[in-house]
């Protein structure tokens, strides 16, 4: 059916004229009607007559020839990216009614490459999370169901929890996402879809909604590898309105996939063998060697020395980014404001009422790592580290020519569960943050099922600029895997 | 170093640095594409970058960095081919991104020097700290509205230099010098207008005092001054209040003052204690600015000819004295001004004549250089008719009155009023013949020895001739005649 199609698929299917971009558009848009009031994947749903409008554009290009990469997908949007016109929440309060007048470099890309935008998906706040619990539009709902279990509410992951779960369970083709220590890959790997950081720089930041400038970056969130790589052909490219974008040229990525990985070296870094690892995770590790290996890799073992001081890192220099960049959401010019006699007085309590408790804590976490006396001892000596987590994986980089880890260090939890420690729903990050401090691309496929019946991922590392080859072997893993599971919840289950 | 403060515990010197913020000239702002033009109506010259909406990134204006390395180079300072920028934090309605964009530990230009001349024309060195490039933030209306404060802007994100002297200044009158100096410097460079009336320069003074050979002592720092006058002004009260505190047992507290020209007083702004903690850290979405030395040496071979240069070349070029030349490149319009009058013409005629006469009358009009009422080449073309004779030296001054209230050319002036010199020995035997007539008993005074008379004959004769008279042919015929 037409909800559960690649993007490969579906664009294969326009083009031969089996369906309509309309078509397409309608059984989305029944679908988002019939289960985000249940999943909460939206916060926005597009106006039906705006969505079957693109469709129809579409399918016109579709006859007269002109069809170009995208043309006629339905694609959910994080709601951290500006649609102009388009209501965009960042899922806090502070934002909830501001409807930018401008277009985020990549959604426009995407536009231009023909997407058809059903909705702006939900989120962690200001991408603060890694469960999408912290939303002021409520949680999303994992669609996965444990075995045997339907009463136990899961989460998706986070922060592009909404974008995963969308995907997962049929009420997008593929969603973007952004990733600043995993928000990408973490949920990719929850929901079992396939879900890719590029390098930093790679994607314009220029429009998206910044949490931490220095780390975050837009990525593909798909069904298949090869999605990744064609709805990254459309997002990436160089932008001069941002000014850490890459002028490199934009690879045909999507040809990567399918490309012979024999004879590439994959490296295991002993340090991700984290103490406490679930032993299903461990196999699942195992696993994905073993396909490696068969499929012609050389297996290398590497050491990243610094991984154990990622996570602490991390949680200061993101927070230390968060609390400048959220300094503008102030009530003074646009968004939500709460009035007081005086100006401290709209400040306190614009932003108390505005933001929610994870991006409060965040914010004072960074103000405080940022205060004279305390910068030396946090914020610079987390800078130096992260130039050793930098080195670790450029120095790994000469033996092999990626790295394979597990993407999260468990399946998806229960809501409530993880909720009352923070330190806990920090560890979610582990084994994404130190791609992120890196700048270097990685990717999560979905592997397998744990006992439980809950999709598990692993993450593929590459080097820097160098996605081709991880989306090579990203492509070798997805065909030793065969993953071909549905979650309970889905548009063509019950239908 | 003359300059003391006597106190009841003996005399006190003074120590000032300044911290000048000079608004760069640029056609669009620092990190984005808006407009800076000076006076627009509130809130026309906003992107949605200055505004700080979700999302917007700042991108370098290359040519404010251009400015900034112009303006290095004209202090004679390191140009810095890796800066960065960095984030100041704080919050305050008249900055959108809650961040001023500065560059506070690795500024694009470094130490330099500026030379400045005090009176009796004795020279001082004053050394540069460091110029950096930051953002200007925008504009709170409290008279608008009983309740509410407006917010303008326009200027928000407005190129700033910040330019920060070392604390080598030791009196009021250096200070006032160092600010002219400055100013004249940038403004020839065309860096900045240098106008503080307008705020696109204005002054932070660093003020304190000890004895003679102490280290320093604790400093103020007097916020947002904008005129030479006033900086000179707070130094003085500031450091006098400063002399009184220590003599009566007490210390300077560290702090942020105000002056108030009205009562000719400082003030506190912010104590120590409230003292903000900007929390500066490198901007995450600007890379390090790196430019090429290759760069920077196009831009000083097209740098202009600054005043200390130009002065030294109009000495040697048209043998005019060391002050007069001063005076003539205060201000770049006048130096250009002179330049063209001066030009294959007698130089030591022209700065008499520009500092003297046109001045004179653009006091009086009410006129600056820029729209004198006597062009360059007009008063140009007057000395010429000065020097091949045409018109002498008292006929000029009617002349160029002439030109300044009618704008006339001074070949048309001196054709129309027939002022041309008189030469014709016959004309003016005949002149001197009628006023020796007119006044025979001064010719006898003067024949039995009363010399003084000749001035008399003298400017009779000119008289007669309505002042034509080529003076040197009315002496000679004057002295033939009556010696005769």
């Amino acid at each position: 059916m037409l909800t559960g199609l690649t993007l490969t698929e579906a664009r294969a299917g326009l083009a031969a004229r089996k369906f309509s971009a309309r078509d397409l558009a309608t059984a989305h848009m029944q679908a988002i009607a019939r289960l985000n009031p249940k999943l909460n994947a939206y916060i926005t749903v597009l106006p039906e007559k705006d969505v079957l409008a693109a469709a129809d554009a579409a399918d016109a290009r579709y006859a007269d020839g002109t069809a170009r990469p995208m043309e006629g997908l339905p694609i959910g949007v994080k709601d951290l990216f500006c649609t102009k016109g388009v209501k965009t929440t960042a899922a806090s309060k502070m934002l909830a009614d501001f409807v930018p007048p401008y277009e985020s470099s990549v959604t426009q890309r995407l536009l231009d490459a023909g997407s058809v935008f059903v909705g702006k998906t939900n989120l962690d706040e200001f991408a603060m999370g890694s469960a999408n619990i912290t939303s002021a539009f409520g949680s999303v709902l994992n669609p996965w169901q444990r075995k045997g279990d339907e009463a136990t509410a899961l989460v998706p992951g986070g922060s592009s929890g909404g974008s995963a779960a969308a995907v997962a369970a049929g009420l997008a083709l593929a969603a973007t996402g952004t990733d600043t220590g995993g928000s990408i890959r973490q949920p990719a790997a929850f929901c079992g879809i396939v879900g890719l950081k590029p390098t930093y720089g790679r994607c314009s930041r220029w429009g998206t909604i910044a949490f931490a400038s220095s780390l975050d970056q837009a990525g593909p969130m798909t069904r298949s590898v090869a999605d990744a790589g064609l709805m990254l052909e459309a997002m990436a490219g160089f932008d001069e309105k941002d000014s850490t974008s890459s002028n490199r040229p934009v690879p045909a990525f999507a040809q990567a996939v399918g490309k012979s990985v024999k004879g590439l070296r994959v490296g295991i870094p002993a340090e991700y063998r984290a103490p406490g690892l679930p032993a299903e995770i461990a196999a699942m590790w195992e696993q994905g060697i073993a396909w490696l290996r068969d499929a012609g890799c050389e297996i290398v073992d590497v050491s990243l020395p610094h991984t154990k001081y990622g996570l602490a890192t991390y949680y200061i220099i993101a927070p230390a980014e968060c609390s400048s960049n959220l300094a503008r959401y102030d009530g003074i010019r646009f968004g939500a404001r709460k009035d007081a006699p005086t100006l401290d007085g709209i400040y306190e309590r614009t932003r108390a009422e505005g933001f929610g408790e994870e991006v409060r804590n965040r914010i004072l976490m960074g103000t405080y790592v940022l205060s004279a006396g305390y910068y030396d001892a946090y914020y610079l000596k987390a800078q130096k580290v992260r130039t050793l987590i930098k080195r670790d994986f450029v120095q790994a980089f000469e033996q092999v020519d990626v790295l394979l880890t597990p993407t999260a260090p468990s399946a998806a939890f229960a809501q409530g569960e993880n909720m009352d420690d923070p330190v806990q729903m920090y560890l979610n990050d582990i084994f994404t943050v130190p791609a992120s401090m890196a700048g270097v691309p990685a990717l999560s496929v979905p592997v397998g099922l744990d006992a439980k019946g809950l999709p598990l991922g692993l993450q593929i590392i590459g080097r820097h600029f160098d996605e081709e080859t991880v989306l090579s072997v990203g492509g070798a893993l997805e065909d030793a895997a065969g993953f071909a599971h549905t979650p309970t919840l889905h548009a063509e289950a019950g239908a | 170093m003359s300059y003391v403060i006597e106190g009841k515990t003996g005399n006190w010197e003074i120590v000032v640095g300044l911290e000048v913020h000079a608004q760069i000239i640029s056609q669009s702002k620092l990190f984005s594409g808006a407009s800076t033009k000076f006076g627009g109506e509130p809130n026309t010259q906003v992107s949605l970058v200055d505004a700080a909406f979700p999302g917007m990134l700042p991108v370098i204006n290359r040519e404010c960095v251009a400015q900034a390395v112009r303006t290095g180079l004209g202090l004679n300072a390191r140009i810095n081919l890796e800066s960065r920028f960095d984030r100041k934090n704080y919050f305050y309605a008249d900055l959108p991104q809650g961040y001023q964009i500065s560059q506070f530990a690795h500024p694009i230009v470094g130490e330099g020097t500026i030379e400045i001349e005090l009176a009796g024309g004795e020279t001082r060195q004053i050394g540069i700290t460091r110029l950096h490039m930051e953002q200007d933030a925008g504009k709170l209306l409290h008279d608008q509205d009983p309740t509410r404060s407006f917010v303008d802007l326009n200027r928000a994100g407005v190129a700033l230099m910040e330019i920060v002297s070392e604390p080598d200044i030791r009196a009021p009158e250096e200070a006032g010098a160092y600010l002219r100096k400055l100013r004249q410097i940038l403004r020839y460079l065309g860096t900045c207008d240098g106008n503080m009336e307008e705020g696109s320069m204005r002054a932070d003074v660093n003020v304190s005092v000890r004895k003679a050979g102490e280290p320093f002592r604790t400093r103020c720092e007097i916020k947002n001054v904008n005129s030479i006058r006033f900086v000179m002004q707070a130094i003085e009260v500031e450091a006098a209040r400063q002399v009184e505190i220590w003599e009566n047992g007490g210390e300077v507290d560290q702090e942020t003052r105000l002056f108030d020209p009205g009562r000719g007083e400082t003030r506190t702004m912010r104590s120590k204690e409230d003292a903000h903690d900007y929390r500066y850290f490198p901007d995450p979405d600007l890379l390090p600015l790196v430019i090429e030395q290759a760069w920077v040496d196009g831009l000083k071979a097209a740098l202009p000819e600054l005043p200390d240069a130009k002065r030294a070349r109009f000495q040697k070029d048209y043998g005019i004295p060391f002050y007069d030349a001063g005076v003539l490149v205060a201000e770049q319009s006048v130096a250009d001004f002179f330049e063209t009058v001066a030009k294959g013409r007698d130089g030591k005629l022209a700065v008499t004549w520009v500092t003297g006469d046109l001045f004179a009358a653009l006091n009086r009009t009410g006129r600056t250089i820029e729209n004198s009422p006597v062009s360059a080449e007009a008063l140009g073309k007057m000395l010429d008719l000065i020097s091949d004779g045409t018109i002498n030296g008292k006929i000029a001054k009617d002349v160029f009155e002439v030109m300044v209230e009618t704008g006339e050319s001074p070949d048309a002036i001196v054709e129309k009023k027939g002022l041309k010199q008189v030469t014709d020995t016959g004309v003016i035997d005949a002149a001197v013949d009628a006023i020796m007539a007119k006044h025979a008993d001064k010719v006898e005074e003067f024949r039995s020895g009363k010399d003084k008379l000749f001035g008399f004959f003298v400017g009779q004769v000119m008289k007669e001739t309505k002042g034509k008279a080529n003076p040197a042919l009315v002496n000679e015929a004057l002295k033939a005649k009556l010696n005769g």
